[in-house]
């Protein structure tokens, strides 16, 4: 009981990483990311290809240590972003999220088919895990322990950013982006790189998260991910650095607990069709906190 | 061979056409990209379904039923396919306006920020979809298991099209004409226009700005069933019709220019051909890249698309 919650915490913390990320992109810029598992899934692939045994059937064979899998895992995950970002910032707000729709939607295509570098549908398997020689229980608590280390430096690391001038122009263009452009600030390169900093933690997150499982495959790259990372930022209250944090712990866990009492309480034939219940109650979420809680359950109200 | 991928993209361009009108009117004049129009394609397909196979199909279906699910000439439907069209087209029509009333229209209030739009419609998206997979299940389902024979046109090479895909692009071309003449002619399809061109104006010129935005819903809902009809015709019906369809929806609105409707029907005919002529090159798996590949290639070349206005 207790490793399976010490697990459940570790997987809770990874995935706030990336609502952190989507914090800073809408909660911080007023950005409309539709892809986020598009930016989570090339992290984690590259963690996954950067740092695998060498193999013959596989086309990248680094064989990178954990930490420098990771740092090219984040790059990556910024390069992309980068590229979607320079086509887009400039132009209506809404081609972003049009334009991060279909990079997540290309990027399922590609694992699931570049089978040299992703191991297509099967995906691949045996990525070395740090700390697996700790046994059972000393893995779950060293990976806690680090897990929640990364998120309290990217928690410190984002606040004073934004109390810095540089935090101050980003709200400044979110609330009134023709005065900023007034004052001479270089609108779209800010836009650009807050995208970039935001989809660089999805991608960590990803890359965490392929580290701890051990292995990657497109079914855990699903889009429904984009909407569970959506309904913790709203839920956690958007441009709260905390609420994202909370409110990963609190979706995590009901999308966890939902899952189990339809495993128990519905009859088998109806167990396929569990999944779309869940899924509902995510889109329901988000669209009664549109209308009713726009700064979270946390904020202080409409 | 390519003469072959040529014709089969216009035909299947001709049903994104359908879906990418009502996309370029709700960037256009509801001001928002929809993430959930693809999912009023899968509405319309699923409706029409329950009414071929459910109602009038099923364990013992009637003399009459059993008349009208005949197959008509060289089509693989039957006269079924007409009560079933009209049911599809009110569906898309009533969830459309639901959603609008419900959840949209109280965020317009609100807000005049189009994100506010693009985040509801994309939740909206995610419940409309499984409730139709809550309904019918994962499972694809088919119109008809009716073989038809494939007819071969007059061309070099062995070109072959199946007679469903000549219906309905007969039919696309017979509602763009009807659209045009809507958009040009009537008193409803003028008011949408001045709204897409200048939204403060047009109210200030005593155009009433809700019946028009209401009147933008009911004909792209109306043209969205019809696509997702035709594409469940033509190829199947499954749950994930409508995010698949999305991305060359989207692309096709913004190849041809927003606001622009012969842009949005060109836009989508590129993408139709540009899909066929990829699966010459690279195996067809690629394919929902190549709607992507297109959009990027807009974004960087010519925003604004063919048609559209300079500028944002």
């Amino acid at each position: 009981m207790l490793s399976y919650f010490v697990y459940f915490l570790t997987v809770a913390a990874i995935l706030s990483i990336a609502t952190q990320g989507l914090n800073l992109q809408w909660g911080v810029s007023g950005q409309f990311n539709a892809g986020v598992v598009g930016f989570v899934a090339v992290g984690g692939y590259s963690l996954a290809v950067l740092t695998m045994p060498p193999s013959d059937q596989l086309l990248v064979n680094t064989h990178l240590p954990f930490a420098l899998g990771l740092i090219g895992a984040v790059l990556i995950s910024g390069v992309v972003a980068l590229v979607v970002g320079l086509l887009t910032l400039r132009l209506r707000s809404d081609y972003l999220a049009i334009a991060t729709f279909g990079i997540a939607t290309s990027i399922q295509v590609l694992v699931n088919n570049w089978e040299p570098l992703t191991g297509g549908s099967r995906g691949l398997v045996g990525i070395p895990r740090p700390f697996v020689g700790l046994g059972r229980e000393g893995f779950g608590w060293a990976w806690l322990l680090m897990v929640a280390g990364f998120v309290a430096v990217i928690g410190i690391g984002l606040k004073r950013l934004l109390d810095a001038p540089w935090g101050r122009v980003q709200r400044g263009l979110r609330d009134d982006e023709v005065a900023c452009a007034a004052l001479g600030k270089p609108v779209v390169r800010h836009r650009l790189v807050v995208f970039v900093l935001g989809a660089m933690l999805m991608g960590l997150c990803g890359a965490l998260y392929v580290a701890f499982i051990g292995s990657t495959s497109p079914t855990e790259f699903l889009p429904i991910l984009t909407f569970q990372i959506w309904a913790m930022l709203i839920v956690g209250g958007s441009g709260s650095l905390s609420g994202a944090v909370v409110g990963s712990l609190v979706v995590w866990g009901l999308w966890t607990l939902s899952g189990a009492v339809i495993v128990s309480l519905l009859p088998p034939q109806w167990q396929a069709q569990g999944g779309s219940l869940q899924s509902i109650l995510v889109g329901v979420v988000l669209v009664l906190m549109l209308l009713y809680r726009p700064r979270g359950l946390l904020g202080r109200g409409s | 061979m390519i003469l072959q991928a040529l014709i089969d993209g216009v035909l299947s361009g001709a049903i994104i056409a359908l879906g990418a009108i009502g996309v370029t009117f709700s960037l256009s004049i509801l001001r928002f990209a929809n993430f959930a129009h693809g999912d009023l394609l899968s509405i319309g397909a699923y409706a029409a379904l329950f009414v071929v196979l459910f109602v009038l199909g099923g364990d013992a279906p009637s003399a009459l039923a059993r008349a009208m699910n005949t197959p008509v000439g060289p089509f693989s439907f039957g006269w079924s396919i007409v009560p079933a069209l009209i049911f599809a087209a009110g569906m898309a029509i009533a969830v459309a306006l639901i959603v609008d009333r419900l959840v949209l229209s109280r965020l317009r209030q609100r807000t005049a920020e189009p994100l506010t739009l693009v985040f509801a419609s994309f939740g909206l998206a995610l419940i409309l979809r499984n409730l139709l997979t809550l309904l019918f299940g994962h499972d694809p389902y088919q119109f008809s298991r009716e073989i038809q024979m494939a007819i071969r046109l007059p061309l070099p090479g062995r070109v072959l099209v199946m007679p469903d895909q000549v219906l309905v692009l007969a039919i696309t071309v017979v509602v763009l004409v009807l659209l045009a003449w809507f958009l040009q002619k009537t008193r409803h399809g003028l008011a949408m226009r001045a709204v897409a061109e200048n939204p403060v104006l047009a109210g200030v010129a005593g155009i009433d700005i809700t019946a028009t935005i209401r009147m933008t819903w009911i004909v792209s809902a109306l043209l969205a069933a019809l696509a997702g009809v035709c594409f469940g015709i033509t190829v199947q019906v499954r749950p994930e019709i409508g995010p698949n369809l999305l991305l060359p929806l989207f692309t096709a609105a913004i190849l041809g220019g927003v606001g622009s409707v012969a842009g949005a029907v060109i836009g989508a005919l590129t993408i139709g051909v540009a899909e066929n002529l990829s699966a010459l090159v690279v195996p067809g798996v690629w394919r929902p890249i190549v709607p992507f590949v297109l959009l990027l290639a807009v974004l960087a070349v010519r925003p604004q698309g063919l048609f559209g206005p300079r500028g944002r």
